[in-house]
Order: C-alpha cells, then sequence, then structure tokens
C-alpha cells in the first residue's frame, strides 16, 4: 500500500513532470502557474535594460529568460520562441551589438544591458535594408523564422566586418570575406522549417554586396 | 524550471564561498548549457551565481611566452584573437566548429570546458542513467550507441564528452587554472582535468565543491600546422561523430588529440610519437583499448581516416 507521503510525492513528481512538457511545448504563463506556489520574493529579482531604445524596469521570476522577458512582459512578439534550447535561432536578439539566442539567457543577468529586437531593425514604412531585402527577396514562407534570421543575418555583416573567423575562412591571419559561403556557415545557427533557405542567402548576398 | 535564488559575485573568492557553502548552488556563465538542462530539470540549482561581471574576460601573454585566457573569455573572442589566430590556429579552428554565432556570442572558456554530455538519454528524463541519476542504469548500452564513446569507457557509462575547445586544449597541453573556496589556488593539466566515467559517471571533472576556474592558460607556440578536422552529420551547426585536433611540424612530428570518441578529450602521448609513421599506426596506438558496440564500431575506421585527411593536409 502507498502511503500518503508516497502519494502526496508522486502527485508532485506528475506535477514537475507536466511543467517540464509545457515549458518544452513552448507556454511559458503554463509553468509558471504549475510552480507559483514554490516562488517566493527571494525567487524574483529587479532589473533595468534598455530595449530598442527605451528604458525598462522589470520585476521578474529569476526563472525568465531574456526571452520571456520580451515576449510576456515587454509585449514584443516579434521575437519568437521555436524550441526554447538554442537549437533554431528564432529567439535570436542583439544585446550590446552581439547576436545571442534569448531563450538561453536570463533577463537577471542583462541588467544594463541595451537590447535590439526585430521591431528595433526597423518598422512598416521605415524598413532596415535586411528587412526589405527579405521582403523582396521572398526570403520566408510562414514567417517565423524571420525575425530571427533577420536579426541573426544583420549582426553576421557586422562580424564579417569586424574579422570575426568562421569554420569556412579559409587563412585565419587575414581579413574575412563577403561570400555566399561565410553568409551561409554564419547563418547555420537559423533553422528554417520551411527551407526558404537560397531566397535568404540571396536576400542578405545583395545587401552585403551593395553596402561593400 | 525550478525555482532558484540569484546573486551576482563581488569576487572569484566570494563565489567559491558561496558555492561552497551551498552543495545545490551553481556557477552560471553563459548559461547556454546549464539553463538548457534546468528547463528540462537535469540540472535543479537552487541558488545560482552569475560569474559574469568579474573581469575575468582578458587574453594576456605570460611570462614564458604562453597564453592566459580569463574563464569569462567568450568563444567568439578567443576564436578571433590576433595570437590565438597567429600562434594557436587549432584553438580558433575548434571553436568555429561549434554551436552556432550566437551561441559562441555568449559561451565562455570555463563553461564549455564544463559542458556536460549530449548523450540523447542523459537528456531524456524517462530513461535510466547513470550520469544523471547515479545507480538508474545506462540506456544506451544496448540502446542506440552510434553517437557513443569507443574508448576509456565503463560498464556505467559510454557517453563521449562534446566540447569542440577541449580537443583543442588538449593538444595544446593547456592548464585550467583554479580558486578553491579556502582560498587556495591550483593548476591542473587538461589530461587529468576531466574524468573517466568508470563506476560514477556523474562526477566528470577532478574540480572539488565550489571550485572556480579562474583561467586556462597555454604554452609558448608549438610552431607547426594547426588544424581541427570534425566529420558530423550535416556540415554546421552538429556535435562532433568524430574530430581530430592536431599540430604537425614538417617533419611530420607532432601532437593529436581526437574528439567524439571518449568521455575526455582522448590524448595518449604515446601516440604522438607515431605520427610519422602515419595514420594506420598513429590511430591503433590512440584506440588500442577500444570497446566499440556494434553501432559505433565504425568510429574506429572513422577516426583513421581522419586522421589521414589531417596528415595529407599538413603536408600540403
Ligand atoms: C544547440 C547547441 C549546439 C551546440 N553545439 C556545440 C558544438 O558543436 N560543439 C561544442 O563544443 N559545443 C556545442 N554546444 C555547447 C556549447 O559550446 C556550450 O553550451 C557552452 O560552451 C557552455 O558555455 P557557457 O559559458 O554557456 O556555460 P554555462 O552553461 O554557463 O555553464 C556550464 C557549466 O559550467 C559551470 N561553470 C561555468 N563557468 C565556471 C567557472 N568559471 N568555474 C567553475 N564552473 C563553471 C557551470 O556551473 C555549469 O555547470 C552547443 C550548444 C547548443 C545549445
Ligand atoms: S552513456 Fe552515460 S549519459 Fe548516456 S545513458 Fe549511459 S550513463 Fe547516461
Ligand atoms: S527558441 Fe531560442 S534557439 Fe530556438
Ligand atoms: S519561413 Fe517558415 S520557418 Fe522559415
Amino acid at each position: 500500500m502507498q502511503s500518503p507521503i508516497q502519494l502526496e510525492i508522486s502527485r508532485r513528481n506528475l506535477l514537475i513532470s507536466s511543467a517540464a512538457t509545457i515549458a518544452v511545448t513552448g507556454a511559458a504563463t503554463g509553468e509558471a502557474v504549475a510552480q507559483g506556489a514554490r516562488t517566493s520574493m527571494q525567487h524574483m529579482s529587479k532589473v533595468s535594460l534598455s530595449v530598442n531604445g527605451e528604458s525598462y524596469n522589470l520585476d521578474v521570476d529569476n526563472r525568465t529568460t531574456l526571452l520571456d522577458a520580451l515576449r510576456e512582459h515587454l509585449h514584443l512578439t516579434g521575437t519568437k520562441k521555436g524550441c526554447d534550447h538554442g537549437q533554431c535561432g528564432a529567439c535570436t536578439v542583439i544585446v550590446d551589438g552581439r547576436r545571442i539566442n534569448s531563450c538561453l539567457t536570463l533577463a537577471v543577468m542583462h541588467d544594463g544591458d541595451e537590447v535590439i529586437t526585430i521591431e528595433g531593425l526597423g518598422q512598416p514604412g521605415a524598413l532596415h535594408p535586411l528587412q526589405a531585402a527579405f521582403v523582396k527577396h521572398d526570403g520566408f514562407q510562414c514567417g517565423y523564422c524571420t525575425p530571427g534570421q533577420i536579426c541573426s543575418s544583420v549582426a553576421v555583416l557586422e562580424e564579417i566586418k569586424a574579422n570575426i573567423p568562421s569554420h569556412v575562412t579559409g587563412d585565419l591571419t587575414t581579413q574575412a570575406a563577403v561570400t555566399p559561403a561565410e553568409i551561409r556557415e554564419r547563418m547555420s545557427g537559423n533553422i528554417c522549417r520551411c527551407g526558404a533557405y537560397s531566397n535568404i542567402i540571396d536576400a542578405i548576398v545583395e545587401v552585403a554586396g551593395t553596402k561593400a | 524550471m525550478r525555482a532558484f535564488t540569484y546573486e551576482r559575485a563581488s569576487s572569484v573568492e566570494a563565489a567559491a564561498k558561496a558555492a561552497a557553502s551551498n552543495p545545490e548552488a551553481k556557477f552560471i556563465a553563459g548559461g547556454t548549457n546549464l539553463l538548457d538542462l534546468m528547463k528540462l530539470e537535469i540540472e535543479t540549482p537552487t541558488h545560482l551565481i552569475d560569474i559574469n561581471g568579474l573581469g575575468l574576460d582578458k587574453i594576456e601573454t605570460t611570462a614564458d611566452g604562453g597564453l592566459r585566457i580569463g574563464a569569462l573569455v567568450r568563444n567568439t573572442d578567443l576564436a578571433a584573437h590576433e595570437t590565438v589566430r597567429r600562434d594557436y590556429g587549432l584553438l580558433s579552428r575548434a571553436l568555429v566548429a561549434g554551436a552556432s554565432g550566437q551561441l559562441r556570442n555568449r559561451a565562455t572558456t570555463a563553461g564549455n570546458l564544463l559542458q556536460r554530455t549530449r548523450c540523447p538519454y542523459f537528456y531524456d528524463t524517462n530513461q535510466p542513467c547513470n550520469k544523471r541519476q547515479p545507480g538508474s542504469g545506462c540506456s544506451a548500452i544496448g540502446g542506440f550507441s552510434r553517437q557513443h564513446a569507443v574508448v576509456g569507457t565503463s560498464d556505467a557509462c559510454i557517453a563521449t564528452h562534446p566540447s569542440d575547445m577541449a580537443i583543442a586544449m588538449s593538444a595544446l597541453d593547456a592548464v585550467v587554472e583554479t580558486a578553491k573556496s579556502d582560498g587556495s589556488r591550483r593548476s591542473i593539466p587538461i589530461a587529468d582535468f576531466h574524468r573517466l566515467p568508470g563506476d560514477t559517471p556523474h562526477i566528470e571533472t577532478i574540480l572539488e565543491s565550489g571550485e572556480f576556474i579562474t583561467a586556462v592558460v597555454l604554452p609558448p607556440p608549438f610552431g607547426g600546422k594547426h588544424i581541427y578536422r570534425k566529420v558530423r552529420d550535416r556540415a554546421s551547426y552538429a556535435f562532433a561523430i568524430v574530430s581530430i585536433g592536431a599540430v604537425i611540424q614538417q617533419d611530420g612530428t607532432g601532437r593529436v588529440a581526437v574528439g567524439g570518441v571518449a568521455h575526455k578529450p582522448w590524448r595518449i602521448e604515446a601516440a604522438d610519437t607515431e605520427l610519422p609513421k602515419g595514420a594506420r599506426v598513429t590511430a591503433s596506438a590512440l584506440l588500442a583499448d577500444a570497446r566499440p558496440t556494434e553501432q559505433n564500431r565504425f568510429k574506429i575506421d572513422l577516426v583513421e581516416r581522419a586522421l589521414g585527411a589531417v596528415i595529407a593536409e599538413a603536408r600540403d
């Protein structure tokens, strides 16, 4: 016979494992409800960050990723949650000038940082050159990966300019070149389920060419 | 993810003390491995110590002409550093062969060394795994083991260490510098840093509780050709099936480490001396004690062939 304590433990395990499933499928609010009882003030932190040039002061559960802070707290839903595990690039944003996966970093780790999301790159009527090129070249189908692709490609062109090497860079002691092969390799952290890759590369190559 | 408290460390000493006094605390650097595992509740720290603000992000020349790499130097910055590209090209190459541009912008030197295995059963919390839950069994032995280790394995675990960077560090004879909670410091040769699984696969390094990695130090440059060759299931953004990190001199002598085959970067100094004799002899010396599974036996041939390609490239 199971004692009440054992029952309590298995109920708790059930809650924990269902919370984990919810987290994987991406409903952050469900997770917060399931675990709310276990959080306290010590599990919250204050964080100030600048997003697209505006300052925000947030009180967040320490577990809040930068991605969830942007989407759930600031309602900047341009940044997407694909895998929530660093595997797809849909959540790519630019923090202090560098692209990162916002799903694998905590909001509390970014106090004082400057974040740029797809909304900050350009808006309808005043598109960033890469946003315009993605439209022109049909660099998407469903569009879910697109904000991540565009944030990533903006940073990729900067990384090449800053002479950061990649896996396909030939001579490590010379300036990295803006070639389709370089762009393709550097964009490999952004997966497109619709397979719009060739048009994405065309869009980036065009902007790289006109800039260079 | 389980709830946790959070602090920003004020110094290395304070961070080491805080970690040693609370067995459920963990340091967080880039967070790209720890948070991944926390979301799955494979890691369940109740306290996180953020070590990003401690100024450990510098790369400096040492007195003997080597290089001291701060623990918090990002993988991107290490790969792009002028001296690393010129004198330790193997390290740059290994770094840019790993993960993605976004991940490398966050991932740190220490975090990369301490990243945990990608064994799918370690990640699947519904399956037995001695590394995740000591004593529960190993699902990979007798399960899908194509990606797993072929050498240095045990009956408890056949997982591999997934780091590309660590293969370069191993071939380059890096030394890991640490600070302990009692204020003492130590220098650990990379060969002694990671452990084989034995019957405690959950203990992966010789670090003590609270021990803080402050830097990784490279000896003065070795010259020679620096080559990192990674064989994987797709051309980019995938972990190694097998990888070779080598420095090869004009006379054919050199140093070599192998990735994707063991629980730690695989380096046998006796195998280095065989390099001038070619890939077959060197690979046999490296994998003399291999115990592959039916599914990963192919790695034995793959190591030899990848090494053959590296030796040929060095001659070019
Ligand atoms: C999709 C994906 C693909 C990847 N592909 C590759 C690949 O192909 N090749 C590859 O090599 N890697 C790959 N990685 C792994 C990546 O390189 C690691 O996640 C990264 O290097 C970890 O560094 P971090 O600073 O983010 O570590 P964290 O996640 O911050 O920390 C990892 C561990 O190290 C501990 N730690 C950190 N710093 C210190 C310190 N100074 N002292 C003591 N302990 C410390 C932490 O407590 C934690 O336990 C991939 C990751 C992802 C998500
Ligand atoms: S190989 Fe190691 S990590 Fe994988 S299931 Fe077995 S014990 Fe776990
Ligand atoms: S959601 Fe961040 S990488 Fe997929
Ligand atoms: S456009 Fe649909 S995932 Fe890329």
